[in-house]
Parts: structure tokens; sequence; C-alpha cells
């Protein structure tokens, strides 16, 4: 039975995975935003098998706070955004996609490497997805790299504080509650601020392309 | 019960000036919020010198000389800016450049902010230390993009977004930690307690907590402003309002330091070498470097003094990770003297600026003529911040220069070029603000500088003479994170 | 060895080229539903064959005898491939000669042989043919191997007929690595095989044609055997695909007994992934032929990270 487990726990991490890549190569900005909520759908059901096959009740609340802020909130936050910003259908020129690839796998071995030690001491039934965790943090960095663009920008970061909540649970069963609450927290109170803050940017720039934002530099 | 108020004075704060921020006795509401604070954490402060440390609500609050230390200066600076910001925020209304909504926002922000630095400070949690450390990034995102110019936003968002990812490293570090932590001490929240980590640190998982400490030191060093980490702070400083600048450079950095100092105590605890030492110093040394140069280019009198942050925060990473009793006594001192001179500078050039109109420093000119207290208090801050003797910055920097020189004899020569070279730059920049000529009319009416001088005079009294208790104090706050 | 694998060898070879043009039939049919339409019929195929059959060929002027050969040289080296996939028992008489990395080896002979052909004549459509084949093969043929590696990762062995058993024979587990490569697995078929969206088989368009530039000189029983050989292609590839990811119902070596079992296992199986196939060609467009690049960059990084997984997770 455990073994099942197991073995759905790691079907899910490389969903995870393949998720991470798809935001990677994600030229639109809608569909970037349902795969962040995909990701956050997978994450909390992978966090709620977790809380089922090690009895760690307090992990379905983790699982509950996923589903209500990541999988609902905070997409309905972002669709309300984009449609209130008219930015749709933006498209977004990329960096050549095919070497962002290579790069992203070059990070996957990267982090699977620097989980190897860690996750063989881990004594949950989850260490082997240590590895993809932190992988996904990795891809989230350099889909925050490469993005030009504001909205793409946060869903990565966003994406990120996901791969990151994916550790905690893989490596420790999820970090102590009032410590999630408050991560919960902090997340939302961003989205918030940045919800803000991109009415500002385009009022002032009349666009939410980031390139108009390069003055500040050391010449 | 004084951990509490400390807490409580300025949450509560920051709710009651969300609702009357833009009213007209704001400012003052602001202050006496601050002054609020800052008594609750004098007598904080008084009962743990006198009974040592203590711990409070379940152990989720803990203070020792360490951190109340920190606590004093945070309530004292968080004071004496309110006061500075009160005429400071009216002449900018005035200008037309806030509206009453902005002030609002800014009183608001202002409290909730000094309250997330004091939570980083007191609580014993080191997850809660992270919730702390993000919560004080998202209440000055909206401070720095207050006046909403091309340039202030461009900044906000720099600082949000490099702030954010760092801060995420440091989430990282602090998953790793819990999962070692979790081993010894069980799962669920007393896991995660600094004090609990410190009575086993010994036996913590060296590997585990050597990454972790590379995490935490590249998250939480991305809001010390250590290089190559620090391109977010220059725009921050640049574009925010000058209290901001001033809160962000006199404290916010120095929590984010403290909160690398604590990790730092369980990582050497655990791996009973120097990595994490050497880890500070070689970032410490970048950064001091690396500072230093740029400020030469500077054109924008707070971006310069900016860069200067940079370089006393590396300078003082650089004092806590060589280690040891003088270096780390130093780099508490130097934390002290180089919170008030750089805010006391900033309090200076936010009026010098305001009253020029603009922040080049090109255009700044002949303030002994238009203002002597501005141009006096610019003059005095810059060489305090400099290091002339007989201002406190001095003793601090001989220190932990000395203490080079004597363990790590290679990296003076890096110190005291970096060090020269922010000399030249600083004081000809200064020189030609202050004594420069100008056509500018002597102003009508001279600014309330009162801040300024008690914080420069602090700092002289304290290269002067360092009072027996406060030594005692800092020695005890050494030997805890030596 | 027994005569009665022997047996079943021939078996096995005589059935796969006589059912592939079938299952093109099917696939076309199905689509041909799928879209509204009557159809031809499933055994249109085997009319089209015929009808070419009895025609006489016409050869142009300066076709050089690598022109005439190469029709039987793709025939037999799909027919090779076909015929080597284990499709109704394992260990036959060819079973040791069956690695993955022949097969590969064998796909990319037919490929060269067919890419010198179209330029042999030397008109520009068969030029043009054969650069886009080698634009996608150079691709493909990566991804098919990193899926084959994945998958031989699991079993140990890069022979295909010990990759079957012991995935048809191990109880079951979930292999996200698995998964990861039968996506680029499918990928890698539809670009192989010249299936939407990297080329549509049934149209003539210059812009757009990949495969059917290549034959456009061919004529009568050597056209007759190229379609052959690209039915037969399809079956090798959905063999292959059934072999390594649905292996179940696969019969032992002379056990006549399970013979009956493993063709109707077969023959459903051959239906769904046809049916499956069909509908995947009609969900998705005919992509530009510049993002087909893409296309197969996608399939090679998932095939990657399959292989990735299963090293590093171990499922």
């Amino acid at each position: 039975m455990t073994n099942l487990f197991g073995q759905l726990i790691n079907l899910f991490a490389a969903l995870l995975l393949l998720i991470a890549f798809a935001m990677l190569s994600q030229r639109r900005v809608l569909s970037l935003i349902n795969l962040f909520a995909f990701q956050g759908l997978v994450l909390s059901v992978s966090t709620a098998i977790v809380a089922w096959s090690s009895s760690q009740h307090h992990l379905y609340y983790s699982a509950a706070l996923t589903l209500l802020l990541k999988v609902l909130v905070l997409p309905w936050i972002l669709h309300r955004l984009i449609r209130r910003l008219n930015v749709k259908w933006d498209v977004e020129t990329m960096f050549n996609i095919p070497t962002t690839m290579l790069v992203g796998i070059a990070l996957v071995v990267f982090a699977f490497n620097l989980a190897a030690p860690i996750s063989q001491m881990a004594g949950t039934i989850t260490k082997g997805t240590l590895g993809i965790a932190m992988a996904s943090v990795l891809l989230s960095f350099l889909m925050m790299i490469t993005r030009s663009k504001a909205v793409p920008q946060v869903i990565g970061f966003l994406a990120m504080e996901n791969g990151l909540f994916f550790a905690a649970t893989s490596a420790t069963y999820g970090m102590p509650m009032v410590v999630e609450l408050g991560i919960a927290l902090d997340v939302l109170v961003g989205m918030f601020i940045l919800g803000i803050f991109f009415f500002q940017i385009r009022e002032t720039f009349d666009s939410l392309d980031l390139k108009h934002m390069e003055k500040l530099k050391e010449e | 019960m004084e951990i509490l108020w400390t807490l409580a004075i300025p949450l509560i704060g920051g709710l009651l000036l969300a609702l009357f921020g833009g009213r007209r006795f704001a400012p003052e509401l602001n202050s006496a919020m601050s002054l609020g604070t800052f008594v609750a954490a004098a007598a904080l402060t008084v009962r743990v010198i006198t009974d040592g440390p203590i711990t409070a609500l379940n152990e989720q609050f803990f203070v020792d000389s360490f951190n109340v230390f920190l606590v004093a200066l945070t309530a004292l600076v968080g004071l004496t800016t309110s006061l500075f910001s009160r005429p400071y925020m009216r002449i900018e209304q005035h200008h037309g450049k806030l509206s009453v909504n902005m002030l609002r926002l800014y009183h608001s922000m202002y409290q909730l902010f000094t309250f997330t630095m004091l939570l980083a400070l007191l609580t014993n949690n080191l997850g809660i230390m992270w919730v702390a450390m993000e919560a004080a990034t998202l209440t000055t995102v909206l401070l720095v993009s207050l006046y909403r110019t091309p340039a202030s936003l461009e900044a906000a968002w720099k600082y949000f977004i490099l702030c954010g990812v760092g801060i995420a490293q440091a989430l990282f570090g602090t998953i790793l930690v819990y999962f070692a932590a979790e081993k010894l001490l069980g799962a669920g929240g007393n896991a995660l307690l600094w004090t609990h980590l410190d009575s086993v640190k010994a036996h913590l998982e060296p590997t585990v907590l050597s990454l972790a400490f590379v995490f935490l030191l590249v998250g939480y060093g991305t809001k010390v402003g250590l290089a190559p980490l620090h391109n977010w702070l220059p725009d921050a400083h640049a574009e925010g309002p000058t209290p901001v600048s001033a809160v962000l450079s006199g404290l916010l950095l120095n929590v984010a330091l403290y909160a690398v100092m604590r990790s730092k105590v369980l990582v050497d605890g655990a791996l009973g070498s120097h990595f994490a030492g050497d880890l500070m110093m070689g970032f410490g040394l970048l950064s001091v470097v690396m500072a230093a140069f740029f400020l030469s280019r500077q054109k924008d009198v707070k971006r310069m003094f900016a860069y200067s942050s940079i370089e006393h925060m590396g300078l003082m990473t650089f004092a806590f990770g060589m280690g040891g009793p003088v270096a780390t006594f130093a780099g508490m001192l130097h934390m002290t003297v180089h919170s008030l001179t750089k805010s006391a500078i900033f309090f200076a050039v936010g009026h010098a600026t305001q009253k020029a109109g603009t922040q080049l420093m090109e255009n700044i000119r002949g303030l002994i003529k238009t203002s002597p207290t501005i141009g006096w208090g610019l003059v005095i801050g810059s060489l305090a911040i400099l290091g002339m003797p007989p201002f406190g910055v001095f003793a601090s920097e001989f220190m932990i220069i000395t203490t080079a020189m004597h363990t790590y004899p290679w990296t003076t020569p890096f110190l005291l070029t970096a060090l020269g070279v922010a000399f030249a730059a600083i004081f000809s920049r200064v020189q030609t603000m202050v004594f420069g000529e100008t056509v500018g009319q002597r102003l009508p009416h001279p600014p309330a500088l009162v801040p300024v001088f008690v914080h420069l005079g602090l700092v002289l009294l304290l290269g002067l003479y360092i009072p027996p208790y406060l030594a005692v104090w800092y020695r005890q706050a050494a030997a805890l994170i030596g | 060895m027994t005569i009665s694998a022997v047996l079943l060898q021939l078996f096995q070879d005589t059935l796969v080229v006589l059912i592939a043009p079938l299952l093109l039939g099917w696939v076309n049919q199905c689509r041909a539903w799928l879209q509204n339409r009557s159809g031809a019929g499933v055994l249109q195929p085997y009319r089209n064959l015929a009808k070419l059959f009895h025609k006489d060929a016409a050869l142009a002027n300066n076709a050089s005898p690598l022109f005439r050969a190469t029709p039987y040289i793709l025939f037999a080296a799909m027919w090779l491939a076909a015929a080597l996939v284990p499709v109704i028992a394992t260990d036959l008489p060819l079973s040791p000669a069956v690695d993955v990395i022949a097969l590969v080896g064998i796909f990319a002979l037919a490929r060269v042989f067919i890419s010198l052909a179209a330029m042999d004549i030397g008109t520009s459509f068969g030029t043009l043919g054969a650069r886009r084949e080698m634009l996608v093969g150079f691709l493909a043929e990566p991804a098919l191997l990193m899926v084959f590696f994945t998958a031989s990762i699991i079993s140990q062995s890069t022979s295909l007929i010990t990759i079957v058993e012991t995935l048809a024979h191990k109880q079951f587990v979930l292999y996200p690595s698995l998964a990861f490569a039968a996506v680029a697995f499918v990928m890698v078929l539809l670009a192989e095989n010249a299936r939407i969206p990297v080329d549509n088989p049934s149209t003539h368009l210059e812009l757009t044609m990949i495969h059917e530039a290549m034959i456009l000189e061919y004529s009568a029983r050597h056209l007759a055997l190229v379609e052959w050989a690209s039915a037969l292609k399809l079956l090798a590839y959905t063999t292959i695909g059934i072999a390594l990811f649905l292996p179940w119902g696969i019969a032992e070596a002379g056990d006549w007994g399970a013979l009956p079992l493993a063709l109707v296992a077969l023959f459903v199986k051959l239906t769904a992934a046809g049916a499956s196939l069909a509908l995947l060609e009609t969900i998705s467009a005919k992509m530009r032929i510049f993002r087909v690049p893409e296309f197969m960059g996608t399939a090679f990084l998932l095939a990657v990270l399959g292989m990735l997984i299963r090293f590093l997770l171990g499922s």
C-alpha cells in the first residue's frame, strides 16, 4: 500500500516537473495562469496523499490551504487582473525556447545532484522528490529571468513558492502550521500589493512590459 | 509583557493610521506611536539587562542581549525618523508630490514596517522570522513607489522581485534547518525555535546545515545588500521618500544581518569549522570593495549614500565573519553607529534635496549659505560615516581593521583601499555641495534638524566613551554570537 | 531452436506484412468517421496496392539504379523492423537480434535511402522533401533513442525482448519516467510517420509536404512498395509503442495455447492505438514547418526528463 502511495507521489512530482517545463516554454499569459492553477492542484493533491499515507493530519490543512489559495484565489485574482488590465492576449517574444529548455535540463541535473545527499537522510516516504522540488524552484527562477513582462515574472515568483512548499512537504512533511499560515499570508498580501502595483505600472508606462523599466542602471 | 507592548503598539499604530493616516494630526500620531514603541522597547531593554535573557508566550519570543540591543536601536531610529518625517512629509505634501491617500498609506506602512522588523528581531521561531522579513519587504514596496514616478516604480519593482527571490532562497534554507532539526527535536513548532536549536546545535547534521547556510546567507544577504545581490538597494534608496531611505538603510539592513547571524551561530555549532565565517568574510569583502568603487561614480546624492550603506554592511558582515570577541564587538558597535550616522545623513540629505528640488549633486551647491544647519549636519555626518576620529565609526572601523591585520593580513590592503576610495569620493562631493558657490538665497526658516544632531551626538559619544553598561552589554552579546 | 518457434516466427513475419495496410486503412477510416465522412473502408489500402502493382512503372530518364533499388530496400528494411518487434510472442529465433539501437539503425538506413532516392532525379520537390525529412529525422532520432534508454534503464537491457518481459511480467508499478517517455514516443511516432501535426499524408501541398514530396517520382510497383513500407513503418512504430508501454498479453515462445489470446490482445491494442492516432490527428492542427524543430525539441526534452527521473528518482 505504502509502495503505491510512494509511486503516486513520484508520479505527481514528475507532473510538477513537467508543468514547470511547460511554464518555461509557454508564451501566452492566459495559459500560464492556467498552468499555475494546475500546478497548485497537483501540489494540493500530492500533499493530501502524503498526509493520508503518513497520517500527518496537519498536512490536510496545508493541502486545503494550497487548494484555496493557489488553485482558487490567486488564479482568480490573476484572471481578474489581466482582464482589467487587458493583457489577456499578451504574447511574449522570448529567449529562444529550445535553449531555455536545455538550460532547464542542466538545472534539473544540478538540482538532483545537490539534493541527493540530503534526500538520503530524509526519513519521509517522499524523500526522492526533494530533488524535483529543488529543480522546480530553479526552473521558476529561470522563468523569471527569461521573461520581460510583469505578469509572467510574478507567476514565476509564485511558482517558485510552490516549489518551496513542495520541498517542505517532501523533506519534512511540511513546516509547522504557524509558519505555513504566515507564509500563506505573505503570499496573499504580496499578491494584493502586486495587483496595486500592476495598475501603477500600467498607468505610468501604458504597458506591463518591463523593457520600459531599464532606466536605473549604473553607467 | 514588555515584549507584547513593543509589538502591539506599532501594530495598533499601523491599523489606526490606516484609518486616520491622512488627517492633519496623523504625523503627530505616527510620532506618538513610535514614542510608545520606544518606551516599551526601553523598558524591555532595562529588564533584559537586569534579569538576563527572557522567553515569553510558550517560548515563541526570545530576547537576549544580542537582539535587545537591536530592538532598542530599531525603536530609537524609528522614533527619530518619525520625528523627522513629520515636517518633511508636510513639505512634500505642500509641494503637491503627495496626496492625502498616499500620506495615509505612508503612515500606516511606516508603523507596520516597524512592527515587522521588531517581530523579526523578537521572535524565537526561525520560520516566523522569515515571515516577518518577507512582510518587511511587502510593507516597504509601496513606500518606495510612493511618488509614482517611472523611476520609483522601477525601483520598487526591482526591490520586490529581487528581495522576493532572495527571500525565497532563505525559505529554502529555513526548510533545510527544520529538516535537520526535526530529527533531534521531533516534528512540530518546537523544531524551529532558536533556543531549542541552539541547545542541540552540536548534533545537527553538518551537510544539511552547511547547505542551509548557503541558502540563508544568499537569501537574507540579498536584503542586507551584499554584493553581488545588491542591485535593488541603491534604486530603492534613491527613489523612495527620504524617511524610508533612512529606515531601510538604518534598520532593515541590520535586521537582515541579524537573521544571518542567528543562522551562523547554529551552523558554527553544527560544523565546528569556520565555513560560515569564511563565506561571510568573502561576501563582506566583495561588498566593501565593490561599493567603494561604485561610490565614486554616483551623481545622485541618495544613491551615493546608498552605496555607502552597502560598503558598511559589507564591513559588518566581514567583521562578524571573522568572529572572535573583538571583531564581533566591533561589528555590533559598527551596526549601532552606522544606523545612527546613516539615518542622520539621510535626514540632512532629505532636507537638502527638498530645498534644492533635485537629487543630482552637481545641482546642489553652497548649503552652508542657504541653510547652515543642513550644511553642518551633512558635513559632520559625512565625516562621521567616513570614519574620522573622534566619532564612533572610527572606533569600530579601527577595531575591525586591526583584527583583520592580525588574523587575516591579506584582507587589509583591500579594506584600506576601499575605505580610501570611499573617503575621497564622498568627501569631495560633500565638500562642493556644502561649501560650493551658490546664487541661492538664505532660506527664510531653518529646518528642524534635531534628530540629525541627536544621532550625531550619540555617535560622537560612542566614539569618545562607551558607557560601561553598554560595553558589558556588547560583550555579552559578542559572547553569545561570537 | 524448435520447429514450432521457427513456425511462430514465420507466422509473425507474414502476419505483420499482411496486416500493415489494414492498420493504415483503419486509421484512415477512423479519421473519416471523425471528420463526418463515410470513408473508403478499411480495405482501401489493399485495393490501392493491387491497382499499383498492375500498372507499368514509368521511370525518369536520368534515374540511377539507386532510385530503382530504393523501394525494395525500403520495403525490406521496414519489414525487418516490423518482424523483429515482438508482436505476439517473445523468445523467437530472431529475438537475440531485437536490439532497440539496431531498430533505430534500421529506420535510419531507410531514411538515408529514401532521401537519396528523392534527390536522385533532381527535381526541386524531391530535394525539398529530402531536406525536410532530414530536418525531422535528426531531431526525432535522438528523442527515440532517449525513449528507448528510459525503458532500457528500467529493465537493464537494450534488448526489446528483455524490456517486454520485464515490464509484462512484473507486478504493476507506476513509472512516471515511462509516462514521460510514452508522450515523447507518441510525438516521435507522429513525426516519423508523416502524420498531422508534422506532416499531412493525404495532401500534396508543396509548402508543407515532407514525405509525399520525396516519393512524387515513383509510380506503379515502386510506389506500391514505398506505400507498403510506410504502412509497415507505422505498424512497426505502433507495435514498438505497445511493446514498451502496454506489453501485457504477449505469448511466450512455443506456447501455442497462449497464441489465440495474444492475437486477440494484439488486435484489440492495434485497434485502440489506430483509433487514438486518428483522434489525435483530428484534434490537432498542422503546424508550420519551422515549428517542427520546437515540437521535436519538446519530445527530446520529455524523453530526457523521463530518463533523468528514472535515474535520480528511481521510479
